[in-house]
């Protein structure tokens, strides 16, 4: 069986982006946000996931204001880096996983998900900045992707509590497919930052602070929030931090957070971090299967930077 | 811009902001098109060798036309652009990002830049134009910092 072991959060900043595409991680700036996510990547070598779930927003990159999916799920083979205006990224194409994938688009969508599906589909730094800051800059991601569009661009986008339900529904599907496979799901954007008109620059640490908290310790609590509230409080572009709620509700209600990291700013963004486990208790034993050194191994895994919620 | 039956927007009540909703997205349609068309090289360096020219591929409004040719970024939004959008004009001028974001808050790209460098803006004084969530007083790290009327946008080093 097929289950989801962990979830990571990160902003997606396009200009972390551009300082590792142009080889400025190394500078003073940029350094405080990179060793940020050192032990993160770590954390993700001895993870090793077979597969990661990417849950990000498209930046009128594959999506113009032609279509707007609220959420649009890649099934394909693979996604090719998308030309944002000045080339498409030097990272590696995203290799999809089109079995787990479809088997996620058939069980949701019986679940009352109309999710869209794309069989073309390329991304951009919204989902791939997520994945240097996790696993660096290989030739290769380590393992397939799959996409999952979320519509942050035009108002409103879903509901918090609509995406902690997709997640909910995600963690159901993953568990019913067949193959033994280890899912990381990521949840992605934020965090306080407002990028348009003359509020440009609005950062809420105190907001921030709070919101991952109740990530890890009350996700429901998340849930209730309007859009208003978030826009409000953490800017308007702030509002993609529902997108990390699909990500939560396709965790155990209780897990442990692993490591957190915050930092202001990263261009005009409060960049915020956090790994949360599934607790192995947490975890149900396939029938039939001897779980004894799957939970030595997931115990071991857990030795590392353990935080209880 | 209010019509017979608006729908009230509580997000309305934000100050310096505008909302890309429905509606937005349907006035500025044809803006958010051109800037979309930015994204290939060819049309790029289209755009850049006769911009009026261009333009006329796109049925906007003189309105939008006017804030496009004059870069005025919040003109933009207010006319339903969408400020990832407008960000790929930007970026054939090869502009970064914080240069626009400069000309939206009526600062020089370097005092933004250190707004943001002292934790950004606050959001204290900034929640409402109703005042009616503004919290009596709470302790706020970064420095109080209110959006000003972007007008006096000085352009500094691209």
């Amino acid at each position: 069986m097929a289950r989801i072991i962990a979830g990571v959060t990160s902003s997606h900043v396009p200009a972390i982006g551009a300082a590792i595409d142009n080889h400025r991680t190394g500078e003073p700036y940029w350094q405080r946000v990179f060793e940020g996510f050192e032990r993160s990547k770590e954390w993700m070598a001895k993870t090793k996931p077979d597969v990661v779930i990417g849950v990000y927003n498209d930046h009128a990159s594959a999506f113009s204001v032609e279509m707007i999916p609220t959420f649009a799920l890649g099934t394909a083979t693979e996604f090719p880096p998308a030309d944002e205006g000045w080339g498409p990224r030097p990272v590696p194409v995203v290799k999809g996983h089109p079995e787990l994938a479809s088997h996620i688009a058939q069980s949701v969508i019986l679940d009352e998900f109309d999710l869209t599906l794309c069989n073309k589909m390329e991304v951009d730094h919204g989902l791939t900045v997520p994945l240097n800051l996790m696993f660096g800059t290989p030739k290769q991601w380590p393992c397939p992707v799959i996409p999952l569009a979320v519509n942050v661009v035009q108002y409103p986008p879903p509901t918090g509590h609509r995406c902690y339900m997709l997640g909910r529904a995600i963690k159901k599907a993953v568990e019913s497919y067949p193959e033994d496979l280890k899912v990381v799901i990521f949840g992605t954007g934020g965090m306080s930052h407002q990028i348009s008109g003359q509020r440009a620059g609005l950062i809420n640490s105190k907001f921030d602070h709070a919101f991952l908290d109740n990530l890890t310790k009350d996700p429901k609590k998340l849930t209730r929030m309007s859009h208003l509230e978030y826009m409000r409080e953490a800017g308007a572009e702030g509002v993609e931090m529902v997108m990390w709620l699909i990500m939560r509700g396709a965790l155990d209600d209780k897990v442990d957070e692993v490591y957190r990291f915050y930092t202001v700013p990263a261009s005009n963004t409060a960049v915020g971090h956090i790994i949360l486990e599934n607790r192995i208790k947490g975890v149900k034993k396939p029938i039939g299967k001897k779980p004894a050194a799957k939970m030595k191994r997931a115990a071991a895994r857990l030795k590392v930077h353990r935080v209880r919620s | 811009m209010a019509s017979k039956q608006k729908v009230e927007k509580d997000y309305e009540d934000i100050p310096g902001t505008y909302v890309f909703d429905a509606e937005r997205s349907r006035q500025g349609y044809h803006l958010n098109m051109f800037c979309m068309s930015l994204m290939k090289a060819e049309n790029r360096k289209a755009f850049k060798a006769d911009e009026a020219k261009y333009l006329e591929h796109y049925p906007l409004t003189p309105e939008q036309r006017e804030a496009i040719l004059k870069r005025q970024y919040n003109r933009m939004l207010e006319l339903g652009g969408n400020i990832y959008f407008t960000a790929k004009l930007g970026a054939t001028d090869g502009h970064p990002f914080q240069h626009l974001a400069a000309l939206m808050t009526g600062s020089t790209q370097q005092d933004y830049a250190d707004l943001m460098l002292r934790g950004g803006r606050t959001v204290e004084g900034n929640r409402s134009k109703s005042g009616k969530f503004e919290k009596s007083k709470s302790s706020q790290p970064n420095k109080a910092s209110k959006p000003k009327a972007a007008s006096k946008g000085k352009k500094s080093r691209g």
